[in-house]
């Protein structure tokens, strides 16, 4: 019955109603909405449930980035409304799909406007065109808009300019269902104003008037003080005669179930030749150089939202040469209309740095895939320490700026060749207190600082761990001897430098897909399972990223990939399709 | 009078909880709800409780004649309150071994109305992932939030669902420790509305502290809460004890009236589980096997 109102934007707040870090219930035609502003300014408008237990998140914790809920802790993205942590489960990475109903958000004339599906864009006022539009205080009127609407149209007020005169004459310019034009003349003063009806419930609504100019600052309050003692005798006026109505039985909005987040419509969405798929569309909106040979990359959407990401997380990036790269993002919590990657010059690579230094500019389009995240961060450690070496430092990045938004005790040991050789100072340098530099090291001097670094661990420490490979064993090698628990020590590496051997020939066979395959000498379980049509995600395909991962029912693995830690390749339970084989004949898998 | 299509033949025929026997003046009318229906209790001289329909002739805290009524329904006083059962009782109230222990301290914590339905009541009893947040420094603190794996059966004879090995960390473990530690909890739900909790007792590591939430439905979306005590404790005095139960009640109440739908949705595809809701999954499908309408959302055939 409402589908006609649901197509229409409808105010349903005022701006001053969204303060900092506040979150405002918002209603429009039964809906509940949780709307809160980010501190980079965005409006969300949300369904106002968490889609855990229903609890209404506008009584969650707007935390400037994230909506918290307060029963357990969820958070959800500025912009996506995914969830991006579940404190429950802090060792794991929450499912994309796991994601919060938003509705579109306007901000114009002081009042936040959205539609359940609106249908078109949010029509300019003439009149309300100019700069200094004056919004008045919202009055909510136990009545229905229609029958509200009925008496505004009637509304006489005085002009701003002339606000104790009682001789004005108020004159209807224009109306519909839930808006009306008025003009007020007195002598030589005059005012416009609009006033929309926002339809909050079947017997519910709230006048929200804005007038064409804001008054002289003198006039201000006896402006707003004159148009509530009017819309409040108005107000009363509505309801006595509501009162007298039958009454209407309240709206019954549907909450549609928590669903999979359509991703951007977009045609040319093709798995590139490879079978990695990079399903969203960028623009190189900034590129700069961050640090001695490290490029940093902003990418904005074309194709709609970006997706939610969590700190740890990597994209896969299609270059124009063909090649795929594998970037951390080292995005804040919340910075959810851009991601920003950062790429060192690597001489000696396969020309994917090459590439994106020397060939990819600003304005660039780029297909990447969707944000994985193989590299969670835990947020329940009494002390997390972060050593980071080179380009090691992107997911680490936004680890840290997670942490510290959150105001959580950690430290990011972040050790480079030269002060030159520090990425995102600017951003570094927001976090001081939290930071420690370690210049020009030898790898014996490193050694010597990460024993330090490393020497006092105590039970629900945390150590994450990103950087050359050399380095990373160190680190490794360093804090197993210190006596940090191998579940508590996080890394990734960046590429995998095992040799592999893949000259041997085994027998796969797929529990659930019922199907027996030989994978043969010089083929990954990857590649043979996509040649019998089994896609499986998968994103640097050499063993360093765990996308690919399957777990073992049956057999022994050889693993020859650098994700597992050891612990976890001794147990056998998990390989690595891209490069992992078998000791056994036959390897039964789950999938 | 109930609306036909409120109906649950089921939750009818259960025994419910209507309040603390000590806590009824003797000879007098007192006034509650269930399942829709407005009851008068009392208790005579002998502390002999009867439940009957309301009638305009009965006014609250009047004095009543038990002897004149008419007409009353069935009525049982255990673990220190008045039950009584709209229907005909189809089973016995669910045992606890443990109230009988002659060292043990037996007392209603509180009886707190709450706008909600009694399945969301019970399973924020079950839940043990908003102690950090809900509960701070008492129950739980950020940042120790993880619920480890926990084991969840339903009893052979589908009569009782079972939680063990429920371990959460918590600040002042007890009043003697210093520091936090892991707190063990078993949760048992033999009723619907109704559940018990073991906590390992601070006084005596080899026994438990018992505390027993009893869900009188007013009707599908308020209810009050009863909550039984039976402790070792022997040095606070009752208004303490009382004080603490009704501190983490009243930390809970604000939350379970934010909650929406209020009826507890039975088809899984409505709210998101995780792992550490095993006991709730588990709740939400014994609700739906054994058949119950009432305080719920069924799920779509």
């Amino acid at each position: 019955m409402n589908e006609a109102a649901q197509r229409i934007w409808h105010p349903i707040a005022s701006s001053t109603d969204l303060p900092f870090r506040h979150t405002y219930h918002g209603q429009l035609l039964g809906r509940e909405f949780a709307v809160w502003r980010a501190d980079d300014g965005y409006v969300n408008v949300w369904e106002n449930r968490c889609l855990h237990r229903g609890v209404r998140l506008s009584i969650g914790i707007n935390d400037g980035t994230e909506l918290k809920c307060q029963y357990h802790g969820w958070r959800y993205a500025n912009r996506t409304a995914g969830c991006t942590y579940i404190p429950a489960h802090p060792a794991d990475a929450p499912a994309r799909t796991i994601c919060n109903q938003t509705y579109p958000a306007i901000e114009r004339y002081g009042l936040i406007w959205s539609a359940e599906a609106p249908v078109g864009e949010l029509a300019y006022i003439e009149v309300l065109s100019g700069s200094a539009v004056f919004p008045l205080r919202g009055i909510a009127v136990n009545a229905p808009a229609k029958l509200v609407m009925q008496k505004l149209v009637t509304y006489q007020f005085q002009p701003s300019g002339q606000i104790k005169g009682q001789t004005a004459t108020s004159q209807l310019l224009s109306s519909s269902d839930d808006s009306c034009h008025l003009a007020a003349t007195d002598g030589a003063h005059s005012t416009t104003a609009v006033f929309f009806v926002q339809p909050v419930d079947a017997g519910r609504s709230v006048i929200r008037g804005v007038l064409a100019e804001t008054p002289a600052d003198d006039l201000k309050r006896p402006v707003l003080y004159h148009h509530n003692q009017l819309l409040t005798a108005l107000r009363e006026q509505v309801e006595q005669e509501f009162s007298t109505l039958p009454q209407p039985a309240p709206f019954a909005p549907v909450i549609a179930p928590p669903s999979a987040p359509t991703l951007p419509d977009i045609d040319f969405d093709s798995p590139s030749p490879r079978g990695r798929s990079a399903p969203l569309r960028v623009q190189v909106s900034k590129k700069w150089m961050t640090a001695l040979d490290i490029a940093a990359f902003d990418l904005v959407s074309i194709t709609g939202q970006l997706p939610t990401y969590q700190p740890g997380a990597h994209i896969d990036v299609h270059m124009p040469n063909g090649l795929i790269r594998q970037y951390s993002l080292t995005n804040g919590p919340g910075e959810t209309d851009k991601y920003t990657i950062a790429v060192k010059r690597e001489a000696a690579s396969g020309g994917g740095s090459l590439c994106m230094h020397g060939q990819v500019r600003e304005g660039d389009v780029l297909a990447i895939s969707e944000p994985r995240n193989n590299f969670p961060l835990r947020r329940d450690a009494i002390q997390t320490v972060f050593v980071a070496g080179g380009i090691g430092i992107t997911p680490l990045l936004a680890m840290s700026r997670t942490l510290h938004h959150s105001g959580l005790p950690q430290t990011l040991h972040y050790f480079t060749q030269s002060r030159d050789h520090i990425a995102f100072p600017e951003i570094l340098g927001t976090m001081a207190a939290t930071v420690q530099h370690h210049l020009n090291l030898s790898p014996e001097e490193t050694a010597g600082q990460l024993r330090g670094i490393l020497e006092s661990y105590k039970p629900a420490m945390h150590l994450y761990v990103c950087g050359p490979g050399p380095m990373l064993e160190a680190t490794r090698k360093i804090a197993d001897d210190l006596g940090w628990p191998e579940p508590a020590v996080h890394f990734e590496y960046f590429k995998n430098t095992n040799e592999i051997d893949d000259s041997s020939q085994f027998e796969i066979n797929l529990a659930r897909s019922a199907m027996t395959l030989q994978v043969a000498a010089g083929k990954t379980i990857l590649e043979t399972l996509r040649e019998n049509g089994i896609e499986l995600p998968s994103s640097c395909e050499q063993g360093a990223c765990g996308t690919c991962v399957v777990d073992i029912l049956e057999g022994e693995p050889e693993h020859h990939d650098v994700f597992l830690s050891d612990g976890e390749k001794q147990s056998g339970k998990r390989l690595m399709t891209c490069v992992s084989r078998a000791k056994s004949n036959r390897l039964v898998l789950d999938i | 009078m109930q609306n036909q299509n409120e109906k649950d033949p089921i939750i009818e025929n259960l025994w419910h909880a209507l309040g603390a026997l000590k806590e009824i003046d003797a000879g007098q009318v007192n006034k509650t709800q269930l399942l829709g229906q407005p009851l008068c209790y009392g208790k005579d001289a002998n502390d002999v409780a009867f439940v009957w329909p309301a009638s305009e002739r009965h006014k609250t805290h009047t004095p009543v004649n038990f002897e004149a009524l008419n007409r009353c329904l069935p009525v049982q006083v255990r673990y220190g309150y008045v039950w009584t059962c709209l229907g005909t009782p189809s089973e016995e109230i669910f045992d606890i071994p443990e109230y009988v222990e002659p060292d043990r301290r037996n007392l209603n914590a509180a009886s707190m109305g709450v706008h909600v339905s009694a399945p969301r009541a019970i399973e924020n009893f079950l839940d043990m992932g908003h102690f950090p947040y809900v509960h701070t420094d008492i129950l739980g603190v950020e940042p120790h939030t993880e619920v480890k794996d926990y084991d969840v059966t339903v009893s052979a004879d589908a009569c009782e669902i079972l939680a063990t090995r429920c371990l959460f960390y918590q600040p002042m473990a007890s009043q003697a420790s210093a520091g936090g530690a892991d707190v063990e909890y078993v949760y048992r739900v033999p009723h619907p509305y109704c559940s018990i909790l073991y906590k390992s007792s601070p006084l005596d590591a080899a026994r438990q502290d018992v505390i027993c939430i009893f869900i009188q439905p007013l009707d599908q979306e308020h209810i009050r809460a009863h909550m039984l005590l039976s402790v070792l404790d022997v040095d606070n005095p009752d208004i303490s004890i009382r004080a603490f139960q009704q501190t983490i009640f009243g930390q809970d109440k604000p939350i379970l009236e934010n909650q929406f739908p209020k009826r507890l949705p039975l088809d899984p595809r409505v709210e998101t589980p995780i792992r550490a809701d095993k006991s709730a999954i588990t709740y939400r499908r014994w609700l739906r096997q054994k058949g119950i309408t009432y305080g719920v959302i069924p799920a779509a055939a």
